[in-house]
Order: structure tokens, then sequence, then C-alpha cells
């Protein structure tokens, strides 16, 4: 008997402390939540204004249950059987959860869901957020004080705040509360001067146009010391901000001016070493980023692989059509450098309608790969996107690459010859023929690889080289064909001008601005910054 | 034999005009007579109805890029200029009888008043001063050839003066009509923006729309083409035609001479613009709209091959080859839309590798091919 009673007693308590867990294993089930009566006739009402008090009443609670309980009003997953006014909670699968017991039911029959208002779950929400500042875990801290910091959150008290510091280890979340803090004591005037200027401090190490706000309003105040302080944080954190703007626009201006000079080296050579515009320059960049596109859909869920294969195959395509256009039609034209630009103009057009009939006249998607996607933060209010990061870089490695070709290899050398001294050049050998085109092939695939990174900033279409050829041009004549310098020093002044003239005068009447600009600076230096020199470069 | 393919192309004759003979001279007779008929046949042809209006609004708008391309080719085949930013002084001539247009519909437009209606639209009370010159048409027609030159001259002042040419003058005309484009295309600018100016009405009382107006437009469009040519005619047999050869072919020479180059290309500049802003104006209101897509600097390059396809030696090649371009792609756009591209692309490459003088030269060139293949034979 004495064994029987042990095993049943055994059994008893494990099946207890096997249903425990499940308890809370599996979420809104069986709460551990007592309701007093009139909690539960509120809670049940179908007027959604009964419970404004219950949720008053909780908006401090700490207790999780309560909370997970709110969370689910908010959501619509309460649930009131009229029959007995019990409470149910809906189950991802469809089955509900009585709210103080174990049962279950399969189907909502005989349940009416209990509704909330817009403003009680806004209420709702704060709450559930105030209430993931006591969470366990470090990264629902995290984000609950970042939240704080939003516009419009809802701010706990400040004595709430100072507890919560207290006990607080995680740095990041320890910074933000801090400022909550300040914010807090900012709002409230009325505060002794030792504790406001602690807020300022603390708001202008911080320095964000909450803060500056707050400041601002901080310097408005009666004692002399204490909006004298405030003011000058108020200038400190205006300063930073514009410093950051600053940088944004440098960042911005850079990239832009990057893409611009690899855009414009190839043109830059090929004037400067045969004395030909290629009007078709701006359709061998588009042809580069549909190279982009062209491999991204050959490896479907590759994105990134296919943008690193794309940057040799761009070249080889944009190089060979290079070529090919220099074979055929700029050799026949040697010497008439104006119907050389009225050639490779009608071939810029004849390659725009065939990329129009061989994809479609609209606009193909380019995936950014996942390396690509992302921000850099590099201040409290200076955020830089990761793929302009890489496209610079990229562009100051392909530069350093064109540079190596032509100053340190054979053809580089052949090259500048033929630029510098035609004749006399191929007296001593150098065959100009094939120079030619190699220097073509190496023009258009920079193009090529031009248009690569292109792909990523702007839409792929056959209009792609039309927007870019006449900018392209102006770098050219900016910075002049005698020097690969030029071309840097000319693409990226541009690009640094257009994106700091955008904020001024928007982005249209910028364009017109350089353009205007460019037309005058032509008249002062004909032949742009850094111009051919030597005999050969007549007028 | 050194068979170097870079060597520059074997001599041809050169296909130099004849500026010491009279201005009516036989190919000009011929160009004059044709035009005349066409013309007056055409005319009587729709007066009595034989000839569809839509055909005499087609002539007329072939006409009036006829006139623009022949004073492209004023700068192009005399003076060596390629402008690749022609249209501009087109359109913007265009603009100005466009402007008056549109203050003749007056109280007929959608919103009822007297200001235009996109003014009515952006919420502007009144017409800015740079509108009060196009309440009558003479104005509006002396604006038209004189908004274009005044452009020019300011443009050409400044660039003649630095000797910019070549191909860099050639960029920065590109350049400037694609500025052009940008700044029309605003809508604060008071031009109508995107939209343009459109839906007009009347032109001195007559209705635009009738057809009566229509062919005395077509009319006086051919008109105006015959008179501008002789003009040129007689602008080449003087001594100042000659001065264009020469500098043309070589101008440092001619500046050491003694001449001042840029006054001379300036002054055939300006003209060159007056005539393209006239064959703006023309072109408006048988068109009936003038937007800024007209500054765009595809329409330039057309005009440009226009001439390059009649041949820029001669003055009524311009008159040839924008006629043949433009019916050419009026079949093409009707036919088959997507490849007048591809024979505008064509065109371009084939023109400039195996028809360097054009159509009007073509003849000669065959002619001397034909001799050149005896002469090896032999």
């Amino acid at each position: 008997m004495h064994l029987l009673k042990q095993i049943f007693l055994c059994c008893a308590l494990s099946l207890i402390l096997s249903l425990l867990p499940s308890v809370y294993a599996v979420p809104a089930t069986g709460l551990p939540l007592t309701l007093s009566a009139e909690e539960s006739v509120a809670l049940c009402s179908s007027r959604v204004r009964d419970r404004d008090l219950l949720i008053n009443n909780w908006s401090t609670t700490t207790n999780a249950a309560q909370v997970q309980l709110l969370q689910a009003i908010a959501d619509g997953e309460l649930y009131c059987k009229r029959s007995d006014q019990s409470l149910w909670l809906k189950n991802a699968d469809g089955s509900f959860n009585a709210l103080t017991s174990n049962a279950t039911l399969t189907n909502g029959k005989g349940l009416r869901c209990v509704g909330s208002s817009n403003k009680q779950r806004q209420l709702i929400a704060t709450i559930v957020a105030a209430r993931a500042l006591y969470s366990e875990e470090v990264s629902a801290r995290r984000a609950a004080a970042a939240a704080l910091l939003q516009a419009g959150a809802t701010m706990p008290s400040t004595d709430t705040l100072q507890a919560l510091m207290q006990h607080e280890d995680d740095g990041q979340v320890y910074q933000d509360l801090r400022t909550a803090w300040a914010l807090t004591l900012a709002q409230n005037p009325s505060l002794g001067r030792q504790e406001l200027l602690q807020a300022v401090e603390i708001l202008k190490d911080k320095g964000t146009p909450q803060c500056l706000h707050a400041l601002e309003q901080l310097g408005q105040s009666s004692d002399e010391i204490l909006s004298d302080a405030a003011q000058q944080a108020a200038g400190w954190v205006q300063f930073y901000l514009r410093c950051a703007t600053f940088g944004e626009n440098l960042f911005f201006g850079l990239s832009l001016g990057s893409v611009l000079v690899l855009a414009a080296i190839g043109l830059a050579i090929t004037f400067g070493v045969m004395g030909v515009i290629n009007m078709a320059h701006g359709e061998l960049i588009m042809v580069g980023a549909y190279c982009v596109w062209c491999l991204q859909q050959l490896l479907p869920g590759q994105p990134g692989l296919a943008l690193i294969l794309a940057i040799p195959t761009a070249f080889v395509v944009s190089g060979t059509l290079g070529m090919l256009i220099e074979r055929t039609v700029i050799r026949s034209l040697y010497g008439r450098p104006l119907e050389t630009l009225l050639a490779t103009f009608g071939v810029s057009l004849i390659l725009q309608q065939a990329v129009r009939t061989i994809f479609s006249p609209l606009n193909r998607a380019v995936q950014t790969p996942a390396f690509m996607q992302g921000q850099l933060q590099i201040s409290e209010n200076l955020s830089v996107t990761l793929s302009r990061v890489i496209i610079i870089l990229f562009c100051a490695l392909t530069f350093t690459l064109i540079l190596i070709i032509m100053n340190k290899t054979r053809l580089g050398l052949e090259v500048r010859a033929l630029a510098q001294n035609r004749p006399i050049a191929r007296a001593l050998g150098v065959r100009a023929g094939r120079i030619d085109a190699l220097t073509f092939g190496l023009g258009s695939g920079v193009a090529g690889m031009a248009g690569v990174a292109l792909s990523q900033i702007t839409n792929v279409g056959p209009n792609l080289g039309q927007n870019y050829i006449v900018d392209t041009f102006m770098v050219v004549v900016f910075g002049g064909v005698g020097n690969l310098w030029g071309t840097l020093t000319g693409g990226l002044i541009m690009g640094l001008i257009s994106k700091f003239l955008e904020p001024v005068t928007g982005a249209m009447l910028s364009k017109i601005v350089i353009l205007i600009a460019l037309i005058l600076f032509i008249q002062k230096r004909p032949r742009g910054l850094f111009p051919q020199r030597g005999r050969a470069a007549e007028a | 034999m050194h068979s170097a393919k870079h060597v520059t192309a074997p001599v041809k004759p050169e296909l130099t005009l004849e500026v010491s003979s009279p201005i009516f001279n036989r190919s000009t007779c011929y160009v004059v007579e044709l035009l005349a008929l066409l013309t007056i046949g055409s005319t009587i042809g729709a007066l009595c109805g034989l000839i569809s209006i839509y055909a005499v609004t087609l002539m007329g708008k072939y006409l009036c890029y006829a006139l623009a391309a022949l004073s492209l080719d004023l700068i192009w085949g005399r003076l060596g200029i390629l402008s690749l930013g022609h249209c501009a002084y087109f359109a913007l001539g265009g603009y100005m009888l466009g402007m008056y247009l549109t203050l003749q519909i007056g109280t007929q437009g959608v919103y009822g008043s007297n200001l235009p209606d996109f003014m009515i639209f952006l919420n502007w009370d009144h017409l800015p001063w740079y509108w009060q010159g196009s309440h009558y048409l003479l104005p509006s027609l002396v604006l038209s050839l004189l908004v274009p030159a005044a452009l020019a001259f300011i443009f050409g002042f400044t660039t003649f003066r630095s000797r910019v040419g070549g191909v860099y003058l050639s960029i920065i005309t590109q350049a400037l009509t694609y500025a052009l484009m940008l700044m029309f295309f605003l809508n604060e600018l008071g031009f109508g923006g995107n939209n343009g100016l459109t839906d007009f009405k009347t032109l001195a009382g007559m209705d635009i729309t009738a057809d009566g107006t229509r062919i005395f437009l077509f009319a006086l469009t051919a008109i105006c083409l015959l008179l501008a040519f002789l003009l040129l005619r007689a602008l080449n047999c003087t001594r100042l035609g000659r001065l264009l050869t020469a500098v043309r072919d070589s101008e440092s020479r001619v500046r050491f001479i003694g001449y001042r180059t840029e006054h001379v290309k300036l002054a055939i500049f300006t003209l060159a613009a007056a005539l393209a802003g006239l064959a703006g104006a023309l072109y408006v209101p048988q068109v009936g709209i003038i937007n800024p897509g007209e500054f765009s600097p595809l329409n330039s390059i057309e005009l440009v091959i226009c001439v390059a396809l009649g041949g820029r030696d001669r003055l009524y090649g311009a008159i040839i080859g924008s006629l043949v371009l433009n019916l050419v792609k009026t079949i093409f756009t009707a036919w088959w839309p997507e490849g007048w591209l591809y024979v505008l692309g064509a065109l371009f490459v084939i023109i400039t590798l195996f028809l360097p003088h054009g159509l009007a030269g073509l003849p000669q060139q065959l002619k001397w091919h034909r001799s050149n293949t005896i002469k090896e034979a032999a």
C-alpha cells in the first residue's frame, strides 16, 4: 500500500511538473494571471471605452503576464465567450486557450473578439515598449531604449529612467537611457539648475536634431547661466550637424564624381591619342550595365557573384565592341574628327535601338548583392551607404590600374608616344594601327566597367548612355585630355559641385548651372584644366 | 608600296563652289524652278481639293526643316563650324511665335481667362515681363528673329574670341542646347513647362486649323525658303562669300593676312541663328505645338544629317537632304517605327564613310570614281 501511494505520488508530481513547463512553454495557455471581478467585466464588455481604466491602471505594470494580455488585446487575439464571460486567447492555428484555466476550444463559436480603439492600441504599444526595457535579453532592451529616442515616443518618468540606469550594465542601453533621461529633464524647466546643466551636457554630447530642439527650448529659460549654457551647447550641436551634412554631401559628391571619372577615362584616352570623340561611349557604358543584368539572369540567386563576374565580362564585351567600331568606322575616317563624331553618333543610335529590340525598351532591374547593402555609421549623424563606398573603392582601383598600364607598360608607352607625336612614333616603329585598336579597346572596356558600377546606382535601360554622355563630355572638356589626372580632377570636382549645389538650387537647376558655368569656363581655358602639351597639339 | 591606311585619303577634286559666278547659275536656276513649281502646283492642287490638306501641312513642315537645314549649311558647309545645337535657335524662334499664338487664344482657353492656361494652373495672376512683347504679330515675328540671334551673338562672341573650335565647339553647342532643354522643362520658367505651348486658335485673325490658313502658311514657308536661298546665294557671290570659304579652309592663314575671322564667324553665326528662328516661327503654326523636346540634341543632330545627306558643299544640298530625310522618316515611322533609328544610324555611318559630299555631290563623285578606275586600268 505504501509503495502504491509512493508510485501514485511520483506520477502525480511528474505529471504536474511536466505540465508546468508546458504552461510556460506554450504561450498564451493558462497565463498565471488573476483577474479581479471588475477587470473581467471590463475585458468582456462590448464597449471599447470600458477598458480605458483597466489599461491605464496597468500602464506602469511590470507584470509580464499583464503585458502579454495587453498585447493580445492590441493584436485582436483576446476573445470573450458570451455565455459565461470567460476569456480566451487565440492561437496561431485557430484554436483557443482559456485565459485562466487549461481548457481549449477548437473553433470560435460563441466567442466575440475583444475590441480596442486606436488610442488604446497606441497606449498598449508604449506600455509594451516600456516593459521591454525590463526584459532579460540585451537585444530587446537595446531596441526598446533606441525606440525611446524616436520622435513622438512616450517617455517613462524621470525616476523610472534613473532606476533603470542604475541597474543597467550594457553600455549602449545605458547611453540611450541617459539621453532619454536628459530629454525628460529638459522638458521640466522647474527643476534645479544643477540638474538642468547636467542635462545640457548630456544633450550636447549626443548631438542629434532632437537634442538640438530640446537645447533650444532650454535656451529660452529665464535663468541666465542656464540659458547661456544651453545656447552655447545648441551652437555646438548645430555645428556638428552642419559638419555631418557637409560630410554627407562630400561623400555623395565623391561617389558621383568617381563614377564620372571612370566613364570619362575611356573617352579621354581615345580623344588624347586619336583625336576622335566617340559619341557611342554612352552606349558602351550601357552595354556594360546590361552585362550585369544578363549575368544576374544566368546566375539566379547569386547577385554578388554575378556582379563580380560582370566586371571582366563587361570589360571584354565593351572592349570588343569598341575595337569593332574602331576597325570598321573610325579607321576609315582618319583625319576627319567631325565626321567621326557623326559616324559614331550613328553607331550609338544603332546600338541603342539594338538593345531596345533585343532586351526591351523598359528598364531592367539589377539586384544589389548582400555585401553592398547596409550602411556604415561614421558618427552620430553621419551614415554612408555601403554600396557607394564600394563604388568609390572600385573606381579608385580601376584608375590606379589604368595609371599603371599607361605609365609602366609597353602598351602605355606606345600609346603616350602616339599621342605626343604620331609621325615620329610611327617612324620609330610603333605600329599605329594596332595601338589605335588596343587604345580604343581599352577605353571602351573601361566604359563597360563604369557601366557595371553605374548599374548599382541608377536604372539600367536603353537611355542610360544618353543620360550620362553629356556629363562625360563635360568632364573631358573640363579636365583636358593631356593627363589622366586631369580627368580625375575634373570628374571629382564636377561630382562635388553638382552635389553641393543641389540643396541650394535643386537638382535640375544645378545641372543647368554647371553646364553654363562650363561653357563659360571653356572660354577662359579652351583646352581644359590639363591640356595636351607639345608641338603635336596644334590649334 | 607602303599602303598605310593612315595617310590622308587620296586627293579627290575639291568640289568647291564657283564663287565668282553669277547668282543664277545652272543649279540655282534648277532649284528655284523646281521649288516654284512645287509651291504653285501644290497650292493650286490644294485649293482645288486634289491634294489633301494633310499633305500640304506635311510639306510645309518639311520646308521649315529645309530652311533650318539651309541655315546650318551656312555655318557648316561654308564656315566649317559643326554646331550640334542648332535646333536651339529653331525652337527659340518657335517659342517666340508660340507665345503670340498662346495670347491669341484669349478667353477661348480651358480656363476662359486672358492668361494662358498653364499660368492659371500655376496660380500666377499676371503676365511676366517677357510675355509683354507678344501681344501683336509683328513684334513677335521680330522677336523670333532677334532672340535666337541674340543668344547666338552672346554665345559666339565669347566662344569665337577664345578660338574654341573643332570638336570642343561641337560639344559645347550640344551642351548649350541640352541646358536649354532642361531649362524649358522647368515649369517656373513661364513657358509652359513640359507641356509646352499648344491649343492655338487663331493667327492674325485667321482660324489656325482652317484649310485656307494652312495653304497660306505652306506657300509662305516656300516663299521664305526661296528668298533665303537666293539671299545666301547672293552672299556667296560677294567678297564675304569668298572670305567664308577661306576661313573654312585655313583660318589661321586668313587671320595672319589681317582679317578678323572671329567677326566674320560671329556675323554669319548670328545670321544663321536668325534664319533658324524664322524657320521655327513658320513651323509652330503649322504643327500647332511647341514643347521643350524641340531643344533635344537629337533634333539638332537630325538637322546635321540632313545637311550631310544632301551635301554640305552646296546650299541646295541642304534642301534636298532635309526633304529626302524627312520623307524617309515619315515613311519609316509609319511602316516600321522601331526601324527608324536603325535607318538613321546607318545613314550616319554610310554618309560619312561613302558619301562625304552627299547626294548633291554624288554625280561628280561617280564621275571621278569612273575616271579614276579607268586611269588605274590604263
